[in-house]
């Protein structure tokens, strides 16, 4: 069983603000079976999230799966509000690269 | 009437189209042109400072030809959020451009006005009486946070955009609107479905980024009828597919299927798309679902201090692997060394290559080859700002540590003058909900004849 990174299987993979307090993150697929695949996997959840994002609180954390677009989408209150002092990114746009390397099982010939 | 058809020629006023999206869609014969210019986006300086993201020139340019597009065909243009952040300074900006594009062709027309500023006194008495809710500003709202902010607005829904809508004016400017209401208010004035009408708004706010390929520098076309709304973008070359209008929904939102917005939200878990042609795509079963309570969100932004900031570049593989423990040094020196008292001012060092960009932990240990450096200094007056800001490269500049071998500077800078004074600097003090018991009584409609 080999390992690919959610990045590299994902058609898109962006962030983005939800507002000046909360960011939003929407992974998209080159097909439904991949899509079926990642959430099969169980890659994309509060846990892993809170993980890969250094966030405390699991529960306000949101994972949406969206059959119908075969798409998922993950939510959470940024660390700093966009513009505050300290902030990083303004727009929200460059948070993607933790959930980028979030390893998915991928097994080729599957 | 049978259908309403809108013309939203871009995602944002300014941020241009072409000029024969403009005139296709015109040929489709919209009874509105709707467009947004703004949004929280790019951050709290907008709101706090009065100014816009995009150029006075850039916004007048696409006024100028979406006014003379709505006045060849009699039908009203509305430009919602004015200016980037919608408060006074703003909308009187753009009514400012809308005057003087007038007066430069001739043009007499109709303009009505809808401000969406709010009264310190009255969100006072509103928090005294209970009716300011938590939203998503990490604290509740206080007197404090009231008086600190320098400007303060609510996002409107349609209902005051009708009224505006109902004198007739040819044009009208508001200030912070809900994006999609501007698109759904005349279809809900003459009756359309008001779910429909909002998902409608929702697709064409951001012009044609909901089609393949995605630009938000382009138009899009609506057209609702009874039970169904139907999108495509007005150029050619760009196509809606419903994989492309279904993925839109998700589009800098917390939640795909549940959007709430001023007195309710939309419900789009039974919403169906299906193509219409190979170019546009149908929608229905979209619901509004009221509300309890009307509420209206509250955005401010406050003064904070001044910034000022230095740019910088490392290039040394040991001051490289060292970095961390330089910049607390560095830290440690400049507050000792500052004639300005602790608390007067905040420092902070970011440090790209290493952990510039991301809010949370850095992935990637592996060892850069060159460094950015971007020294800021945040202070009650741009004098401390400044004079702190000097005083911290100059130290980051000659910093000894282990090992260092450049004895003749630590850095490269990139300019002469190293240093930039910004201005204020502002922060998002309130994001908040405030209950109200008619819709559009915070937003007051003039009319004027120009």
């Amino acid at each position: 069983m080999t390992e690919r990174k959610l990045g590299e299987v994902a058609k898109y993979l962006r962030s983005k603000n939800a507002g000046p307090f909360k960011l939003t993150l929407d992974v998209f697929f080159h097909s439904r079976e991949d899509y079926e695949r990642v959430k099969a996997a169980g890659v994309v959840t509060n846990e892993t999230v809170a993980d890969m994002y250094g966030l405390p609180d699991t529960q306000k954390i949101s994972v949406f799966e969206y059959d119908r677009v075969a798409a998922i989408k993950v939510t959470f209150a940024r660390p700093i509000p966009s513009g505050a002092f300290g902030d990083n990114d303004i727009y929200g746009a460059q948070q993607h690269l933790p959930l980028y390397n979030a390893l998915v099982p991928w097994d080729d010939e599957g | 009437m049978n259908e309403i058809r809108v013309l939203t020629p871009c995602g944002g006023l300014g941020y241009g189209f072409p000029r024969t999206s403009i005139e296709e869609g015109m040929r489709r014969e919209p009874h509105i042109i709707a467009v947004d210019a703004g949004s929280t986006d790019p951050g709290p300086h907008y709101l706090g400072s009065g100014e816009g993201t995009l150029s006075r020139d850039a916004q007048k340019k696409d006024l100028g030809i979406l006014m003379e597009a709505g006045r060849k065909a009699g039908i009203p243009l509305i430009v919602g959020t004015a200016y980037t952040a919608g408060a006074k300074p703003h909308v009187d900006k753009t009514v400012d451009i809308v005057k003087e594009i007038a007066r430069e062709n001739g043009w007499s027309l109709k303009l009505a006005v809808v401000p969406a500023d709010v009264d310190k006194p009255l969100l006072k008495e509103s928090l005294r009486n209970g009716r300011i809710r938590d939203f998503e500003h990490p604290e509740s709202l206080n007197g404090d946070m009231i008086d600190r902010s320098r400007h303060i607005v609510a996002q409107m829904g349609v209902e005051p955009l009708i009224k505006a809508l109902e004198t007739g004016a040819d044009v009208i400017v508001a200030g912070r609107s809900y994006d999609p209401a501007l698109i759904a208010a005349l279809p809900i004035m003459r009756g359309f479905d008001k779910g429909l009408a909002i998902h409608m708004g929702k697709i064409l706010e951001c012009g044609a980024y909901a089609a393949e390929p995605q630009s938000g520098a382009d138009a899009m076309f609506g057209t609702i009828r009874e039970g169904h709304f139907e999108v495509e973008p007005a150029n050619p070359e760009l196509r809606c597919t419903v994989d492309s209008v279904a993925a839109h929904t998700l589009y800098e939102k917390a939640s795909p299927v549940e959007l709430y917005l001023p007195g309710g939200m939309i419900d789009l878990k039974e919403t169906e798309f299906e193509a219409a042609s190979d170019r546009a795509v149908r929608v229905s079963n979209t619901k509004f679902l009221e509300a309890d309570q009307y509420t209206v969100k509250l955005e401010g932004a406050a003064p904070v201090g001044y910034r000022s900031l230095f740019l910088a570049g490392a290039r040394d593989p040991i001051f490289i692997e060292n970095v961390d423990e330089i910049i607390a040094d560095a830290e440690a020196r400049v507050k000792d060394g500052v004639t300005c008292g602790a608390g007067t001012y905040r420092l902070n060092f970011r440090i790209y290559g290493r952990n510039g960009v991301l809010m949370g932990p850095e992935a990637n240990g592996a060892e850069p080859t060159e460094l950015g450096i971007v020294g800021e200094v945040v202070a009650d007056t741009q004098e401390i700002a400044s004079s702190v800001c000097s005083f911290a490269h100059g130290v980051l500049l000659h910093q000894p540590y282990p090992g260092r071998k450049t004895v003749a500077g630590n850095l490269a800078f990139p300019y002469s003058p190293s240093d930039f004074d910004l201005g204020e600097v502002f922060e998002f003090s309130i994001y908040h909900l405030l209950e109200v018991d008619d819709p559009a009584g915070l937003f007051p409609v003039t009319v004027e004849q120009i």
